[in-house]
This record gives C-alpha cells, sequence and structure tokens, in this order.
C-alpha cells in the first residue's frame, strides 16, 4: 500500500518507492554508476524538484540579454550560422599559400593557420631542437620572407587569419601587421584572432619560451598596442581546449579558462587600461567531448559565469564585455587509432554539442586524426559533418532548444556551482587576486597535478571497463582497416634551411641588428615591446632572433618534471 | 628480484605529456622505478640520462611526428655507447609502416592511443625478462 504524500517535495520520492523500487527490484541496472567521461555522476531521472532553484529572469535571461545563457545573439543561427573554420598548415610557406589559395577560390573567407613546432616555440629551423620537425606539423615560419610567400597574392583587407601560436605570438602579429603595410592595407582593417595564451600553456599545452610573469608582460604590451592599432583583431583566445586534451574534466576545463580569462582581465586592468576598452576583443575557445549534456551544460554556464564576474566583479559596463563568444574545436583526444571511421560519429556528436551550446565558430576533427595529420577526404567529410548538422538536423533552426530541460538546466546549475569552488580556490591561492592565484598555481603545479589526476583516473575507469569506447575496450577487432595518410614532403626541411640561410646573408645585417638591440633595451627599459618587434620583423630578423632577446633579458623557462 | 629501472623521456619539442605521465604513473604503481626527464630533450640528452641512471628501459614518447628522426638518432647513440643491453620502447601517434622500419632499427614495443597500460607493463617485464642477467 502506497504511503500518504506529506508535501510536494517529495513526489520523486513517492515515485521511487512506489513504481521505481518493485520495478528495480525485479529488472536491475546496468551498472552501479553511471558516469560522464568526466567522472561526473548522472541521476537516474531529473524533475521539476531539480530546478526549483533556477530562477528564469536571473539564471538564464532571454537570449542577447544578461547573462546570456541561452547564446550571445537575440537570433542564434537563424541569422548567420557559426563560422566553419577548420585548421590548416603544413609544409613550408609555399604549400600552404596553395591551400590557402584554393580555400579561397571556394568561398572561404576565414583562414586558420597552423605552425610547426619550431615556429611555437620560437626556435628558427636550424636550432638544434628543431631537428625532424620542420614543417611537419604546420607550417614553417623563420623571417618575414616566410610571411610573405605565405600571404602572396591575398589581399589582407579581404580576409580574416586565425593564428595558432603563443610563445611567438607577438612576432607573428608584428608580421601580419607588417604585411598589411606592405600591401598598403590600414592597419585598422585587418581582421583576426591570435591565440596568444601563455597562462594555459604552462598549465597545460607546454610551449613556452620566458616565465609566466614576463610572458603575461609581452601580453598586456600586445592589449595596449592592439586595442589602438588593430581594434578589429583578437588579440587573445583564451582556450581551454588543450587542458582538456591533457586529461582535464569538464570542470576543470572551463574553470582553468575562465580563471586564466579574468587573471588576463587583471593584467590589463593593471596596465592602465579601461576594461570596456580592450574585454570585446577577448574571445575564448573550448573543447567539445564525448558526454554531449554535459557539453552542452558547460557552454550554457561558461555564458553565465563570465558575464557575471564581468559586470560585478570587474565593473565592466560595455555588454559586449559581458558576452562570452567562443570557438569549439571537437575532443581530438577521444579519437580511436582502432575502427577509425567510427571517429566520424564521435566527432558528429560533439560537434552537435557544440552548436546545442552556441557556438561561435566550429572545427571538426577528421576521422584519421588519431594515426596522423588528416587527408583531403578525411578533412572534407570534418566539413560535411557540420553542414549536415546546419542544414539538415534543424538544431540551427531555433535559439537555445534545450533550454528549461529539468535535466540540461540542472547540469548547467552543477557545472557552474563545481567551477565557482575552483576559481574561488584559486582568488584565495591569490589572496584576493585571480592572476596571482593562477601564477602561483603554475608554480606549485597545482593544475598540472589536478590534470594528470583527472587523467590518470579516466585511463583507469577505460582499463577497468567503467568508461567503455566502442572498439578499444568494447567490440574490437583484430585487424581494423588502415586508411591512407598524409605524409610531408622531406625536401620542406631542406628547402626551409637554404631560404633561411639567404634570407640571414642578403638581408642588411647591421640595421636587423640595431632593430634587435632597439627591442632588447626597449623591454629592459619597460617599454611596450610591440612598436620594436613591428620594426625587426621589417628588418628580416627572425623569429629564433626576437624571441632571443626576450629570453636574454627574461631567462628561460624549464618546468620541473613531476609525474 | 632488482627492480626494473626505466627512463620515460620526451623527446624534441612536442609538448604533449599526458600520455607519458600516465604510463609512468601506472608503470610506478606496478613496481617499476621510474625516472621521467621533463620535456623538451635532445636525443643526446636522453642517452645520457639513461647511462647516468643505469636503466633497463628507455622509453620516449613523440606525439609530434619526429619519431623517424628522434628514435633512430637515440638508436644510433645507445649503440655508440656500447647499450646493447638496453630496450628502446616507444609510444604516441606512429603509423604502421614507421612501426615495422623502426623495429627493424631495434626498436622494441611501439604502443599507439589505445594501448593499455597493463599491456605495457607485461611487455616491459617479459622483455627485460629475456636480457641476460646485468652485473
Amino acid at each position: 500500500m502506497a504511503k500518504p504524500v506529506s508535501d510536494q517535495e517529495s513526489e520523486k520520492a513517492r515515485w521511487e518507492q512506489e513504481t521505481l523500487k518493485p520495478f528495480l527490484a525485479k529488472n536491475g541496472e546496468r551498472c552501479e554508476r553511471f558516469i560522464t567521461v568526466s567522472d561526473e555522476e548522472i541521476e537516474r531521472l531529473a524533475t521539476s524538484e531539480d530546478i526549483r532553484d533556477v530562477d528564469y529572469e536571473r539564471d538564464l535571461g532571454d537570449p542577447g540579454e544578461y547573462p546570456f545563457t541561452r547564446g550571445v545573439y537575440p537570433n542564434m543561427y537563424r541569422g548567420r550560422l557559426w563560422t566553419m573554420r577548420q585548421f590548416a598548415g603544413f609544409g613550408g610557406p609555399e604549400e600552404t599559400n596553395q591551400r590557402f589559395k584554393y580555400l579561397i577560390e571556394h568561398g572561404q573567407t576565414g583562414l586558420s593557420t597552423a605552425f610547426d613546432m619550431p615556429t611555437l616555440m620560437g626556435l628558427d629551423s636550424d636550432a638544434e631542437l628543431s631537428l625532424g620537425e620542420v614543417g611537419v606539423e604546420g607550417v614553417a615560419i623563420d623571417t618575414m620572407h616566410d610571411f610573405e610567400i605565405l600571404f602572396d597574392g591575398i589581399p589582407l583587407d579581404q580576409v580574416s587569419t586565425s593564428f595558432t601560436i603563443n610563445p611567438s605570438a607577438p612576432v607573428i602579429y608584428a608580421m601580419y601587421i607588417a604585411m598589411a603595410d606592405q600591401q598598403g592595407v590600414p592597419r585598422s582593417m585587418i581582421r583576426g584572432t591570435i591565440q596568444n595564451d601563455m597562462l594555459k600553456e604552462f598549465i597545460a599545452q607546454k610551449e613556452w619560451v620566458v616565465p609566466p610573469r614576463p610572458s603575461v608582460d609581452l601580453i598586456a604590451d600586445i592589449f595596449e598596442y592592439g586595442i589602438k592599432e588593430t581594434p578589429k583583431f583578437n588579440l587573445i583566445s583564451i582556450s581551454g581546449y588543450h587542458i582538456r586534451e591533457a586529461g582535464s574534466t569538464a570542470v576543470q576545463e572551463l574553470a582553468f579558462t575562465l580563471a586564466d580569462g579574468m587573471a588576463y582581465v587583471e593584467a590589463g586592468m593593471q596596465r592602465g587600461l579601461d576594461i570596456d576598452d580592450f574585454a570585446p576583443q577577448l574571445s575564448f575557445f573550448f573543447n567539445s567531448h564525448n558526454s554531449l549534456f554535459e557539453e552542452i551544460a558547460k557552454f550554457r554556464a561558461a555564458r553565465r559565469i563570465w558575464a557575471r564576474v564581468m559586470r560585478e566583479r570587474y565593473g565592466a559596463k560595455n555588454p559586449r564585455s559581458w558576452m562570452l563568444k567562443f570557438h569549439t574545436q571537437t575532443a581530438g583526444c577521444s579519437l580511436t587509432e582502432q575502427q577509425p571511421l567510427n571517429n566520424i560519429i564521435r566527432v558528429t556528436i560533439q560537434a552537435m554539442a557544440a552548436v546545442l551550446g552556441g557556438t561561435q565558430s566550429l572545427h571538426t576533427n577528421s576521422y584519421d586524426e588519431a594515426l596522423a595529420l588528416p587527408t583531403e577526404d578525411a578533412a572534407r567529410i570534418a566539413l560535411r559533418t557540420q553542414q549536415i548538422i546546419a542544414f539538415e538536423s534543424g538544431a540551427a533552426d531555433t535559439v537555445d532548444p534545450l533550454a528549461g530541460s529539468y535535466f540540461i538546466e540542472n547540469l548547467t546549475s552543477r557545472v557552474e556551482e563545481q567551477t565557482m569552488d575552483y576559481i574561488n580556490r584559486i582568488d584565495k591561492m591569490g589572496d584576493g587576486s585571480i592572476l596571482e592565484g593562477v601564477l602561483r598555481g603554475i608554480e606549485d603545479g597545482f593544475f598540472q597535478r589536478e590534470i594528470a589526476q583527472a587523467a590518470y583516473l579516466y585511463q583507469q575507469q577505460v582499463e577497468r571497463g567503467d568508461q567503455i569506447i566502442v572498439g578499444v575496450n568494447k567490440y574490437a577487432m583484430r585487424d581494423g582497416m588502415r586508411p591512407n595518410l598524409l605524409r610531408i614532403d622531406p625536401d620542406v626541411e631542406k628547402r626551409q634551411l637554404k631560404r633561411l640561410k639567404k634570407t640571414k646573408s642578403e638581408r642588411d645585417n647591421p640595421k636587423a641588428k640595431a632593430c634587435l638591440d632597439a627591442l632588447r633595451e626597449a623591454i629592459e627599459a619597460k617599454e611596450n615591446s610591440m612598436p620594436y618587434i613591428v620594426e625587426a620583423v621589417k628588418a628580416y630578423a627572425s623569429v629564433g632572433e626576437i624571441m632571443s632577446v626576450c629570453r636574454e633579458v627574461y631567462g628561460a623557462y624549464r618546468e620541473p618534471a613531476m609525474i | 628480484m632488482k627492480k626494473i629501472r626505466i627512463l620515460m623521456a620526451k623527446a624534441g619539442l612536442d609538448g604533449h605529456d599526458r600520455g607519458v605521465k600516465v604510463v609512468a604513473r601506472a608503470l610506478r604503481d606496478a613496481g617499476l622505478e621510474v625516472i621521467y626527464s621533463g620535456l623538451h630533450n635532445t636525443p643526446e640528452q636522453i642517452v645520457r640520462a639513461a647511462l647516468q641512471e643505469d636503466v633497463d628501459v628507455i622509453g620516449v614518447s613523440i606525439l609530434s611526428g619526429a619519431h623517424m628522426t628522434l628514435l633512430p638518432k637515440i638508436r644510433e647513440l645507445m649503440a655508440k655507447n656500447g647499450m646493447d643491453d638496453v630496450i628502446l620502447m616507444g609510444g604516441g601517434i606512429i603509423p604502421d609502416e614507421d612501426k615495422s622500419n623502426l623495429e627493424k632499427l631495434g626498436v622494441k614495443g611501439l604502443f599507439g592511443p589505445g594501448a593499455s597500460t597493463q599491456e605495457i607493463v607485461e611487455f616491459i617485464k617479459s622483455e627485460v625478462g629475456k636480457q641476460p642477467q646485468r652485473v
């Protein structure tokens, strides 16, 4: 006989007692704990009781209005679809220039550049550590001469270019400005993005030249210079992508990324900049993994938290400063080498999460990326995946379709709460300054440990079968299909070394040296480094030479090795 | 029995250290003595560290595509230093064709994405067991 219901709170309890319990007694469930890839336990059923604390006006708001949980634009994708921005770059500047022209011919106006490891680490192609890495993971750039080849025949007033570059971001940004000057395009017209997010490098991606604090100083130089010189250019892309790839949970990805964002806001304000002058030029970059609903909740929570901290903590007044706009890439770490075609389905689910979560642009990974850089066929299927979601699924036809779902709203609140716990912890570590808290966390290895711990836990769950990966620990096959792979021409390295040697011998060497000396003096005198870097690239000083000056003044960074 | 000593190393400019850290921890949990090099090492630095630490195994992690340059270089330096009894292993994104070429050069175990840490532990134990007892 059913027990009487005393108040409305126990409706769920009543259901559990009367309907669920006898059913479970007979049938059982697939496992004891149902978890996301981030080990977040998911409950059997969400009901109205789980969103009692959610207030529509306060916590959601209408789309295009504070706190932007439902999206940054009033009509979202009914106006303009997200930008389908596929990342490309390999070999020398000649090959990448050809790929850029091919993309432009086919109607793409947003270019996205991948660099090789030496360029990313501020080294020239002839450095000892560059051996075997020149042009392999992306395009090799040593001097302005390479940059002229990369953008040959591409008018900078007609494209927007994204550069995935961090420690050497000041040099690449300077080259883009020098390129605009050369083409006669006003600097105020150039559009694009530099990633320029060093804090996440120390936390996760591990590309660096100088230590964390001077790295932040160089970023503040770019803010100060860029808001005046290139107002249409995004000066930073604050990235959680690499934090997640390094093994973090969804909450850690969001918390550490937003903390980095807050740290940059504080660095800009310490430089004496008005928050509303630079905050609209900040953008974000997130990962999208397999747990569909957790990812959607993460994106919605991201907007809500950012709007609140920008308005309430930092006092930003311009609504554009409150809006969190972001790029998404599907999770490379989720792709399997085994049965690689299965990856197309994973990418589809992840891309769907990004769209349902309101992303501004999206890169979908190619199915062969656990094996090598993508072939043209694989890259095309990845792009088609986005087009099918855009035009066939209906997901882009209404704004924030999952709002109001008991499960999604509850999960969004949970992600927000756990993220704020981390942010408050970082705030305490910095005695009330997020910038200091993040720097201390990097020095102490706090972030690195939290991420490594999550990565190890996940691997153990996979090996115990608590996390199922189809084709790997379930439904495995002995001999899978092996797709054709992209191979990099070994001549690229030789060609690059030859050109670097030629440039260094043919340039006005006293002038190049004078520019590098002037840069050194400026950094020592704590002047803004950007005007000097622009002059140095115009004198054909190399990426390695310019970054060496920074290294000489600030010292080199080496991470303490810890497991 | 003497504990197996292994140097886990990151070679070249590649900063992807998720895999190397997970494997290092699993090996330590399985009772091996693990030395981790940290990031950004040249082949010379790796071989020097392996000599100094007197390891049984060197495990090199490379996800940047430079494996066909760096692993043969390490193998060459090992031969030059008379390290015939040290096993060289690799992990990362390494295409099948490269795997067989590296195996021909004497790289013993190459593990890609999706390999389980248990598999790696068992492989090391069995390979070290095959080596003549070191004095």
